[in-house]
């Protein structure tokens, strides 16, 4: 693909764009087929049985069983796409993304509450991040 | 005639909705986030909007992959809350205003924004968390609701260039409408975010701050920030706020600020929140 992809420097962000759409559009109409509740119960009662009438790829129904969010957004996800799965569960937001940062909920939301990760170092591949957690309430 | 009024811009967390719903909005994490709308609820109150243009995006609800409009606009009587995958929230049925919205994608159509029109679709957290930011939770919502969804899941969004642009085309739309209306035109979503990826967390307090003071006094420069701007210094789902251009551009160049609130974090947002009137 030809087009300048000019995101594609920015540190642990993969940006839903036209390439992963159509990389990951089984994997999120399956997502979606969840906000129906006839839908979620079969689901739960055997996951790998329902995934199977999805046409995805074997790794993309691998870390959906493995509920391993950075792979399905490798794989094509897109995180509201995603949402309907970790509703499903009984999840959210905060605890999901928690679980794509590599720290533990409390920590994350500790973090939030200091006021997030900060940017600096955040921008481009390659630069050293602030640790996580420093206080940005300071101006 | 029909007329805007005032603008609103705020964001949709769910988590906002949610901790409402389940009366958990005295809490002492959410009482500041609720706390930012006491002013808001009065000046609502005594305004009186009879039709809101409701700018937001849909979060993979009513627009599944099989079709992204870029822009849409909601032209039937109702909306029903969507149900998100936890059940749809408890919150009155939107009412629609199927004539006015009928004018404004005519008119700007014959502006050259290609609207994509919309008669059946449920409505999620973007566009129902404002409405309960602003109004709290009545019987029934006290204004009628023409729901503008923008695809700003798919990357790329439209530019902020083609939002305030929009915003204007609106404006214009509205103001060739031979009913007495009192319209308010909303724009929803941001501030930085980022709900993914390791990077997930980031918030952005300063550059949130300086676009929002350029956005009230000078939006053309603001229209001109490119995407790549958004993503880098506002996290990825940051690029929400283009929507804010579009309520921007369909006040006058000159607007009076009533309310500004920003307030780190409603979950992993950084939420903005500011009421603008038209001056001259």
């Amino acid at each position: 693909m030809s087009l300048d992809k000019p995101y594609s420097d920015i540190p642990g962000t993969v940006i839903f764009d036209a390439d992963q759409a159509r990389k990951g559009y089984h994997l999120n109409q399956f997502c979606m087929s969840l906000m129906k509740a006839q839908n979620r119960s079969r689901f739960k009662r055997d996951e790998r049985a329902y995934l199977d009438e999805w046409p995805m790829s074997e790794d993309q129904k691998k870390a959906v069983l493995a509920r391993d969010y950075n792979r399905m957004i490798a794989l094509g996800g897109n995180i509201y796409f995603l949402s309907k799965l970790f509703s499903t569960d009984g999840r959210s937001f905060q605890y999901t993304a928690a679980s794509m940062t590599g720290l533990t909920q409390e920590a994350y939301a500790t973090m939030m509450l200091h006021g997030g990760r900060s940017p600096e170092g955040n921008r481009r591949v390659g630069e050293t991040p602030a640790p996580a957690g420093s206080d940005q309430k300071v101006k | 005639m029909a007329r805007i009024t005032s603008g609103v811009a705020t964001s949709h967390v769910p988590a906002v909705g949610a901790a409402l719903d389940n009366g958990r909005s005295g809490e002492p994490y959410w009482k500041p986030v609720f706390a930012g709308y006491d002013f808001s609820k009065q000046w609502i109150a005594r305004q009186k909007p009879d039709v809101v243009v409701l700018v937001y995006n849909d979060h993979a609800s009513a627009f599944s992959l099989d079709i992204v409009p870029t822009f849409a606009i909601g032209c039937a009587p109702a909306f029903p809350p969507a149900d998100e995958g936890w059940g749809p929230r408890p919150v009155p049925v939107v009412e629609g205003h199927p004539e006015l919205a009928s004018h404004i994608a005519q008119s700007v159509i014959q502006q050259d924004f290609d609207l994509t029109i919309v008669h059946k679709m449920d409505v999620d957290h973007g566009l129902t968390v404002p409405m309960s930011l602003m109004f709290g939770q009545p019987e029934r919502w006290p204004v009628r609701v023409i729901p503008v969804p923008v695809n700003v899941v798919l990357f790329p969004p439209p530019s902020g260039r083609r939002c305030y642009e929009l915003g204007k085309a609106i404006r214009r739309a509205v103001d060739s409408f031979d009913q007495d209306l009192n319209v308010q035109v909303w724009g929803t979503g941001g501030m930085s975010h980022q709900l993914q990826g390791p990077r997930a967390g980031l918030i952005n307090r300063e550059w949130d701050n300086h676009w929002l003071d350029r956005l009230i006094e000078s939006p053309e420069e603001v229209a001109r920030i490119p995407h790549i701007e958004y993503l880098r210094e506002a996290g990825s789902e940051g690029v929400e706020l283009v929507m804010w251009l579009i309520m921007r551009g369909a006040l006058n160049p000159k607007v009076r600020t009533v309310h500004r609130f920003y307030h780190v974090p409603a979950s992993n947002t950084a939420l903005g929140h500011v009421i603008l009137e038209n001056m001259g």
